[in-house]
């Protein structure tokens, strides 16, 4: 088990399996918001769904009205259950977490490298930490 | 970041869910911004109206908006996708839609304003006063221009900020942090408001930070000057605010080279099937001007002008004029992601605004002829 500490975006607590990204997300232009699946060939999660995982990925770009595809995949029963950004977190993220409910922590800093897809992790918002569960 | 008693009573629900849900996301956006506190806002203006910027899941989301809920201070609305009193080729299932979110928002108290451009339809707060300006180019203006401070706000900030009145204190809130770190030196002579849009364009997309330096002289800049540079900056970029104040940083010198470049990105056409006007809206200048180039002539093709409704309203000569020239005048509406203009009916379409050729070529996916509003009553008037 990895403790890091983490910056609290948005509150609350959440576990599940771990979905990583170095590239950004452009919400607004790249998901397929009934299956929560990314749909751009170019980016590495193509075709892969956010539906119950904890996103780690660097930020979101492009309009700031991406914000409402989080709230879109919350009420589709698709959203992650958390979400950490390794740069600074944007304000699409920030304000799409905060409207939709989803755990989300700022986690610049940290190292995720060693980190594989769908280990268990849980992030703790409130308490500040970022918890690693080795198998 | 640090919150009065009365603001953490608020985001634990104590006045309802409306501010729960607003501090919420202005709490949110503070923790990402490094804000150390709320601040009390004058005004706030709203973007997120045209069905086709928020989408369903917009439309669900101010419907869901705790019926109570109202804003705290004064607020406009930026455009929805058409003109409410004009017979639109517009479907039944976009018009439900826009006329839910009108709905929402009126709900909440705000102003229908229906324009981008509110610095020049209002009396806006005083220089050096806080405000949440949520459209892009009205953000830049404002900062830049008339020096009233704002971020530059999203749909959600400032919707939560005109409901709770406060806005996260940092960014383009703090005196120090609106100083420019990378400064553009234009080498040419800049005449045309087009060119005075690219030089926008390309110092939004250079820009490393949220106030970039224009090496300008401000005394030759009118209001469609300042007003092209600040759509054209808000189109391209983070940024959110130019200021010429000379001072030691990195210096970027745009030229010929340059500006060709950032021309050759937008211009993908000779000729326009369509004239268009109207990305901001134009403001009452921008209006006697094109009356004046245009007058006891016709368009040669169909022409569209986006401008505030209060300008119809007064009796203006100049609109009157435009009819005549055979313009069809449209309000409560601009270009940026409208419905009607598609590539169904025009392959291509003329007009002087970067903003408005951004959006054709990026959203409508329409190819654009990007010239001055003076070569294109020359081409297509007669």
């Amino acid at each position: 088990m990895r403790k890091i500490n983490c910056k609290k975006i948005v509150g609350g607590k959440a576990q599940g399996l771990a979905l990583l990204s170095n590239k950004p997300l452009n919400m607004l232009s790249m998901f397929d918001t009934k299956t929560g699946q990314i749909k751009d060939k170019d980016h590495d999660l193509f075709n892969q769904t956010l539906k119950n995982k904890i996103l780690i990925f660097p930020n979101c770009i492009g309009s700031s009205v991406g914000a409402y595809i989080f709230y879109s995949l919350k009420i589709n029963d698709v959203s992650p259950k958390a979400v950490i950004c390794t740069n600074k977190c944007d304000i699409i993220t920030a304000s799409g977490c905060a409207i939709s409910d989803i755990p989300l922590v700022d986690g610049t800093g940290a190292s995720f490298e060693s980190l594989k897809n769908n280990t268990k992790v849980t992030v703790d918002a409130d308490k500040q930490i970022i918890i690693i569960h080795t198998v | 970041m640090e919150l009065t008693r009365e603001e953490e009573r608020a985001l634990q629900g104590e006045y309802g869910d409306g501010l729960k849900l607003a501090y919420k996301i202005l709490v949110s956006i503070g923790n990402a911004n490094d804000a150390t506190k709320l601040i009390s806002i004058k005004w706030a203006h709203i973007s997120g109206v045209n069905f086709n910027t928020i989408g369903e899941a917009g439309v669900r989301f101010l419907s869901e908006l705790d019926k109570e809920t109202k804003v705290t201070v004064t607020t406009t609305l930026n455009p929805m996708g058409f003109d409410s009193k004009k017979d639109n080729n517009i479907s039944e299932d976009f018009k439900a839609n826009q006329h839910s979110i009108i709905n929402s928002y009126l709900s909440l108290g705000v102003i229908p304003s229906f324009t981008c451009i509110p610095y020049e339809i209002f009396t806006l707060p005083k220089k050096g006063e806080i405000v949440s300006f949520a459209e892009s180019n009205a953000a830049v203006f404002i900062n830049s221009i008339l020096g009233i401070k704002t971020n530059k706000e999203s749909s959600l900030s400032s919707l939560a900020s005109a409901i709770t009145g406060k806005t996260p204190y940092s960014d383009l809130l703090i005196d120090d942090l609106r100083t420019p770190t990378t400064s553009i030196k234009p080498d040419i002579d800049i005449q045309t408001e087009s060119d005075f849009g690219l030089l926008g364009y390309f110092a939004g997309k250079i820009a490393k930070d949220i106030c970039v330096g224009l090496e300008i002289n401000s005394e030759g800049l009118d209001i469609i000057k300042s007003k092209a540079i600040s759509a054209g900056i808000g189109t391209s970029g983070m940024c959110g605010m130019f200021s010429n104040k000379n001072n030691d940083c990195e210096k970027i010198s745009f030229g010929q080279t340059e500006l060709t470049q950032v021309k050759d990105e937008l211009n993908t056409a000779e000729k326009g099937d369509l004239i268009v006007f109207g990305s901001p809206q134009l403001g009452l200048e921008e209006i006697n001007l094109l009356g004046h180039l245009t007058e006891r002539k016709k368009f040669k093709k169909p022409c569209l002008i986006f401008c505030p409704r209060s300008l119809t309203e007064c009796n203006n000569k100049m609109i009157r004029k435009l009819k005549k020239a055979g313009a069809d005048i449209n309000c409560d509406s601009c270009t940026c992601l409208t419905p009607l203009i598609t590539k169904n009916d025009y392959d291509s379409i003329v007009t002087n605004s970067i903003k408005c050729a951004y959006y054709m070529k990026h959203a409508n996916k329409i190819d654009v002829s990007l010239k001055d509003m003076k070569s294109i009553t020359k081409e297509y008037c007669e």
